[in-house]
């Protein structure tokens, strides 16, 4: 027991010891999985950047190999302790603001004042970052869209005109209904739905319907969530209606959280799936050195914008997130931890990240590169997508609205209620997470 | 453990204050222990319960008192009541009917079966409960998933299996739970059927008492202390009851198989609401606690 203490007093001493003067050590925390290494690449060449012109100064990465959700999870438990939060981390921009206002993230507004770089970034970018104080408390990596992404020869076989490009939601059901009739076995046109995929559910999918029907999710003028909108019920029907009909994947493989890699790394490559709702960085699992090489996506597959309910102007929808590096408040080196900051968005380090990640870029140069627009075949139908784009409601109650609307698309798919109950249902979760107050009926 | 005994000594009460004191200062490290690591957490628990602490936003910076808020909450929303259904359904299924009465069963047949036959069955029992948590969680995935064992078995029979983790989630983990557990029941009845003495069965067996009534009126009596302790076990083991269910099902489709403390990690870790997911653990620990009482309750009168 007491070599088990001495044990103990020993690891809990050791990094503390060498923190003197003329050694100092950051801590990085990003997420890593075996399909997502572009920012691994980045960060290790950032460090290496970062410590040789920073004598004394350790670069510690500590990447957590987790999904999104459970990535953001264990970073916001580390940052509840000053000894466990980390100096420089990787943050997705929608909990940006609910992450302020826990006093995670530090203001960085005078460290970027006199950062030359800081205007080579778009002000959709700046925006990206910026807290409902005003202050800017992180820095984006890149931006993205989202489109339907579908397989040419599946859609050609069932007798689908290419390139095809929907009007309505019910051009997609009809498409979806002929690839059905021609091929049973296929899965004709997935949306993502349920807890499981998270955050994919509403931006793969959800938003792309809600946000055509000229509903939306939170007023901005009015600064209160939409309730009781004839758009959410009708999205809810649509994603209803896709599978029921059984042209989406099964409710069971849509509730599993890895669905997203068999619809990368198996359905579309063989042909098993006509078309799916895909972020713009698809083509980062396709590519050369991505998890899913398959040299023929840049033939063998289409881009098209989601379609508004009816057809109506603008025509069609999109929605846009993106990752930021940020600081945290409690770091003991602000100054060096901005300068690693800097050092990884640097023009060098973007252009290689938006590259490899197929990010929409967020620097004007890196954008202006040839080799950023060589990337992959589809940089400019998914940046041409920005002009339809939506962003979610940067409030800090966000991240639990969305998940209250994922439960909604799980109660619907899995048939445990209709459309209007799990709309009434998500009403009742609203009024209750944000007050009845801040809520309105549109 | 099962069957303490030991009377109280006399010396103990006659010794001196500050002696008794004394003689308690062995235990204090691991009281010491206890406390900081078992009690501190729980009382932790019971007091974020009351606040809305929350993983991000405001309420992370600044937890406000709202009293019995989160309580209240519980029987308003459907997720609540059907948790704690579920909780008591996959106790009741899997834990004392399954495997209480699978291990009971298994004990009684080796304890008469042959030799070779009762070590087998004994080997392949003991299998799944020496399996860590994490792997006979992951075993019964690849058994029940829509691909797994199960289907590509009766497949070969020319049967089409259902998705049985979607169809039947309830079901699939209950069954994952009775394989994984009762092994558990089966090593304490054997240990305690082996315990009845051999003469009072013979004498019976002399009366003329057939195989069920010596069960009922002799064996069950005899080990009744083992029964109730069993139970006891087997319960609070099962109650707490995550990696499985997690693994297999992570609690759906649609809520369909989140016990308790799924529940309790969904709303605290995946919906960064710490305040309502500690009021649910506190639920299940006084759940715990009435099924802990009850049993005890159940040894004392087996004592008497």
């Amino acid at each position: 027991m007491l070599a088990a203490f001495a044990l103990l007093g020993l690891s809990a001493c050791s990094p503390a010891a060498p923190q003197g003067p003329e050694t100092k050590t950051l801590k990085v925390v990003y997420q890593k999985t075996d399909s997502y290494t572009a920012l691994d690449d980045v960060l290790k060449a950032a460090k290496a950047e970062f410590e040789a012109a920073n004598k004394g100064v350790t670069v510690e990465l500590e990447p957590i190999q987790a999904n999104d959700d459970d990535y953001g999870t264990k970073l916001a438990l580390s940052q509840r302790s000053a000894e466990t939060a980390p100096d420089v981390f990787y943050e997705d921009t929608f909990k940006v603001r609910s992450d302020v206002d826990a006093g995670y993230l530090l203001k960085l507004d005078s460290y970027l004042a006199s950062w030359a770089e800081w205007g080579s970034f778009t002000d959709a970018a700046k925006a990206a970052g910026r807290a409902d104080d005003g202050g800017i408390y992180a820095v984006p990596l890149g931006t993205d869209t989202r489109a339907i992404w579908y397989n040419k020869t599946v859609l050609q076989k069932a007798g689908i005109a290419v390139p095809w490009q929907p009007r309505t939601w019910d051009d997609i059901l009809e498409a979806a209904r002929k690839m059905k009739a021609a091929d049973p076995t296929l899965v004709p046109f997935n949306m993502y739905a349920g807890k499981a995929t998270g955050e994919g559910t509403v931006m793969q999918g959800f938003y792309q319907l809600l946000y055509g029907t000229g509903s939306t999710l939170y007023d901005e003028q009015e600064k209160k969530w939409v309730v009781g909108s004839q758009g959410f019920t009708d999205s809810l029907q649509f994603l209803k209606t896709l599978y029921d009909e059984k042209l989406a994947v099964t409710p069971a493989e849509a509730l599993d959280a890895n669905v997203w890699k068999r619809v990368f790394g198996e359905w579309l490559p063989k042909g098993r799936m006509g078309a799916t709702v895909e972020g713009s960085y698809t083509p980062s699992f396709w590519q050369k050195g991505g998890a899913y090489e398959w040299p023929g996506y840049a033939k063998d597959m289409g881009v098209a914008m989601f379609p508004t309910q009816h057809g109506r102007a603008p025509g069609g929808v999109s929605m846009s997130g993106g990752w930021t590096l940020a600081i945290g408040a409690k770091t003991e080196n602000p100054d060096l931890a901005f300068t690693f900051l800097s050092t990884a968005l640097n023009r060098k380090n973007a252009l290689s990240f938006d590259v490899a990640n197929s990010q929409i870029a967020v620097r004007s140069d890196v954008a202006a590169d040839p080799g950023y627009q060589a990337a992959n075949p589809f940089v400019k139908d998914v940046s041409a997508l920005v002009s339809v784009t939506h962003f979610r409601p940067a409030t800090a109650d966000y991240p639990r609205i969305s998940s209250a609307v994922q439960e909604a698309t799980e109660a619907v798919i899995t048939g445990k209620q209709d459309p209007a109950e799990a709309a009434a249902s998500y009403d009742a979760a609203v009024k209750r997470i944000v007050g009845g107050d801040k809520v309105i009926e549109k | 453990m099962l069957s303490p005994e030991g009377q109280p000594s006399l010396k103990v009460r006659r010794a001196g204050g500050i002696r008794r004191r004394l003689r308690l200062l062995p235990v204090l490290p691991s009281v010491l222990l206890l406390a900081l690591f078992l009690l501190a957490p729980v009382a932790w628990s019971f007091y974020a319960s009351f606040t809305d602490v929350a993983l991000s936003g405001k309420a992370a910076r600044e937890p406000a008192w709202i009293g019995l808020d989160n309580y209240a909450r519980m029987f308003g929303e459907p997720g609540f009541p059907l948790a704690l259904w579920l909780t008591v359904v996959f106790v009741g299924a899997s834990a004392i009917a399954g495997q209480n009465i699978l291990g009971l069963a298994l004990a009684l047949l080796m304890s008469r079966g042959n030799r070779a036959l009762s070590r087998a069955v004994g080997v392949t029992v003991v299998a799944a409960w020496v399996l860590p948590e994490i792997v006979a969680a992951f075993a019964a995935y690849a058994y029940f998933s829509r691909d797994g064992t199960l289907n590509q078995l009766l497949g070969l029979a020319g049967v089409h299996g259902a998705d049985w983790l979607y169809a039947f989630p309830m079901a699939a983990v209950v069954l994952a739970n009775i394989w994984r557990g009762t092994a558990f029941s089966m090593l304490v009845y054997r240990a305690a059927l082996a315990d009845v003495p051999a003469d009072i069965m013979e004498a019976a067996l002399m009366d003329g008492a057939g195989g069920r009534q010596r069960l009922f009126f002799i064996t069950l009596p005899m080990i009744r202390n083992s029964i109730a302790g069993n139970l006891m076990l087997i319960t609070l083991q099962t109650l707490a009851v995550f990696t499985l269910i997690w693994v297999m099902t992570a609690g759906g489709p649609a809520g369909a198989s989140t016990t308790l403390p799924v529940l309790a990690y969904q709303e605290a870790f995946k919906f960064g609401d710490i305040g309502y997911g500690t009021a649910v653990a506190s639920v299940l620990i006084v759940v715990g606690m009435v099924f802990g009482v009850f049993y005890v309750r159940l040894l004392r009168e087996a004592k008497q």
